[in-house]
């Protein structure tokens, strides 16, 4: 097994798709001479040149309709976003364009666009440049939204994002770029489907389903939990529309106890709607509420220890599932 | 007026093709008079945005493109799509809900679209449109297509950021496309004067380094000579540009205005005294190409074509119900969404028969 980190297993994707198809070509801020903001199409415009690798300027509502227009005559272009947060200025285009189109104009036309954005907080980035903002995105039909949480399903659902056929919001994580692990042999050319969630861990006790980098830290809570002899299984989504509920249903069903997590807000947000669904198809096999654990609900602060507080980080999950396992009779309250 | 090509002035376009132009304007008048009326008469629902008085500016820039250029419009799209030559009949069923309207059934009056004309879209976000036919010119140069893009706007667009960046964009991205303002002096009740810091529009296109000029849009041969100079720039130079065509609409904004608060009687007359269509008829009567007796038989073969387009939406097949979903996402996303559905294709429920299941 190759292993390389979550930024190389894009990169890997992103250049064996520029190679395999000539209508792919990338499209974003900086990310050409500079190398992308966060270095992950560093060596692609060398490689392939300013027409594949297509620098833009800081107009992100001018360059995703771009995206959105060179699609519709059949180009396959993916968007880079430097960072969810300036997404907004562009959202006109993602909600009211992109995912209309196909649908408003009778079918007769797609978007094969993909538009990569990093989200997430905790590097003191503040209140503008720390949002998760992927659950406004999944609201919408339309479009479809995935979030992989490690290099095998960065690279392999990177490939299946530039092949489909509709809109699909890419979403990364700052924190994930530097994290390394396992991604298929090369020449291998696997891809993940959309709409299949997975079992990351498997436990017995409490179901916790996250997405992106927050099933990282999922899986360390149930680390600590296992010291007490409590088996947490962990859900890592990786697609938030479509979504894979019925993997949700089954875990819990065999746990009877599930926390949704996320590095965004709670309300309205991911949580509320896998909640939402679980508490419908396992109204009788529930033995508590679903539990939901996000980030703090205020504009993200500077100081260190202000956005120490807000993140929800592994001790405020943790934190809420020993409380769930206390009102179920696991555990002893903390 | 500026850098009008002198040359133009005393040129005419050859008599077939002068009254094609005056049919197609005709073919838009009617039509859009029997909409309004068909509206009124509650078959036609939502928003119905009228391009009555505008005809010359719409046949005038569409007439010119060739096989391979694309248009991409605004919301006020029913002459655009006539224009391109999309079967009358498919328009009115579109306006009627019906699914063998241009779009489906899906549309409506706002979303027209007839992709083997090129004709990509009515679309109903006021400036959003253009970085996407943006898009669709940097496609034509990615592949190295020797088309241009025709982009029409009102003047209201003018004031939105997207027009901004759009025309940013295919100026340093060097993009064969011509951004056509349809300056119908109002955006709905708003005045250019009154919600533009430079009212002469074409002069915006000078903050781009890129060509703009003004013509009277309620002549179809000015327009045809400008956009057919341009669209040839565009695509054998890669040089946008923006044409401002100067008219007026008779009508309201949509149907549902009456568009008489914002503007005096006087104004809306001295404008109808300028009617494209009257001054085009006028003008090839005087060259002698067109009669009084041609003139109005053009007229009745054109109503009679739009009663025939009404009488076909008006007996067409609704859209399936089934196919609420069929064009949200490409073919074979129920494999996707598989996982998701647990009543609904996207696990909405639509009753809780299956609640405690």
């Amino acid at each position: 097994m190759a292993e390389m980190t979550y930024r190389e297993a894009l990169r890997r994707a992103l250049d064996e798709e520029l190679a395999r198809d000539p209508d792919v070509f990338l499209m974003g801020e900086e990310i050409g001479r500079f190398e992308g903001s966060y270095k992950v199409t560093a060596g692609l415009w060398a490689k392939y040149g300013g027409k594949r690798v297509r620098e833009t300027p800081i107009a992100e509502e001018g360059f995703m309709g771009a995206g959105i227009g060179a699609a519709m005559l059949g180009l396959r272009p993916v968007v880079e976003i430097m960072t969810i947060n300036f997404i907004v200025p562009a959202m006109d285009m993602v909600v009211n364009h992109a995912a209309k189109v196909r649908s408003m104009f009778g079918g007769k036309v797609g978007v094969p666009m993909v538009i990569r954005t990093p989200g997430g907080a905790g590097a003191q980035l503040t209140a503008q440049h720390s949002q998760s903002l992927e659950a406004w995105f999944a609201h919408v039909p339309g479009l479809k939204v995935v979030a992989p949480s490690n290099p095998w399903d960065a690279y392999c659902m990177l490939k299946t994002a530039i092949r489909d056929d509709d809109p699909v919001l890419f979403i990364e994580n700052l924190v994930l770029y530097n994290l390394s692990g396992e991604v298929p042999e090369e020449g291998t050319d696997i891809t993940v489907p959309f709409g299949l969630a997975a079992v990351a861990r498997e436990g017995t006790d409490l179901t916790i389903i996250a997405h992106s980098y927050t099933v990282r830290r999922a899986l360390n809570v149930a680390d600590r939990f296992a010291q007490e002899g409590i088996s947490v299984e962990v859900i890592d989504l990786r697609s938030l529309r479509p979504l894979d509920i019925d993997t949700c249903i089954a875990s819990v069903k065999k746990t009877t106890r599930a926390l949704v997590a996320e590095e965004g807000w709670s309300t309205y947000g991911i949580g509320a709607e896998v909640a939402a669904r679980l508490h419908r198809a396992c109204f009788d096999d529930l033995d508590a509420p679903v539990e939901r654990v996000g980030g703090a609900e205020a504009p993200m602060p500077y100081a260190k220890n202000l956005e120490n507080a807000a993140l929800a980080q592994e001790d405020k999950i943790a934190a809420a599932a020993r409380r769930l396992l206390a009102d179920c009779g696991l555990l002893e309250e903390a | 007026m500026a850098k009008t090509d002198k040359a133009e002035a005393v040129r005419a376009l050859e008599p077939e093709h002068a009254l094609t132009l005056l049919r197609q304007m005709l073919l838009i008048r009617r039509f859009e008079e029997r909409a309004e009326e068909q509206y009124t008469r509650a078959r036609i629902g939502g928003y119905c945005h009228l391009a009555i008085g505008e005809e010359a500016a719409n046949v005038g820039s569409i007439d010119p493109m060739v096989e391979k250029d694309y248009v991409f419009t605004s919301y006020r799209d029913h002459g655009t799509a006539l224009a391109v030559g999309s079967d009358p009949a498919a328009v009115m069923a579109e306006l009627f809900g019906r699914a063998t309207g241009v779009s489906g059934g899906y549309g409506g009056s706002m979303h027209l679209m007839d992709v083997e004309r090129h004709f990509l879209g009515g679309w109903g976000i006021v400036g959003a449109h253009l970085p996407i036919a943006v898009g669709a010119a940097l496609a034509l140069d990615y592949r190295d297509e020797s088309g241009a893009v025709l982009c029409q706007l009102g003047d209201g667009a003018t004031n939105t950021g997207a027009f901004h960046e759009a025309l940013n964009l295919a100026v340093v991205w060097k993009l064969p496309i011509v951004f056509q303002v349809i300056n119908n002096q109002y955006g709905m009740g708003t005045s250019v004067e009154q919600a533009s810091a430079e009212p002469e529009i074409y002069r915006r296109a000078a903050a781009y380094r890129m060509h703009g000029e003004r013509v009277d849009g309620n002549d179809v041969e000015d327009v045809w000579f400008a956009a057919d100079r341009l669209l040839r720039v565009a695509r054998d130079e890669r040089k946008p540009a923006l044409l401002e065509t100067l008219t007026y609409r008779h009508r309201g904004h949509s149907v549902a205005d009456a568009g008489k608060v914002y503007r005096t009687p006087d104004e809306i007359e001295a404008w109808k005294q300028r009617d494209p269509i009257a001054r085009y008829a006028a003008v090839l009567l005087d060259r002698g190409v067109l009669s009084e007796v041609d003139f109005e038989a053009l007229r009745k073969e054109v109503s009679q074509q739009v009663s025939e387009a009404i009488s076909e939406a008006a007996s067409a097949p609704v859209p399936d119900p089934d196919g609420l979903y069929t064009h949200v996402y490409a073919p074979g996303w129920e494999d996707q969404f598989a996982h998701m559905k647990q009543a609904g294709p996207f696990g909405e429920r639509e009753g809780t028969a299956q609640w405690r299941k």
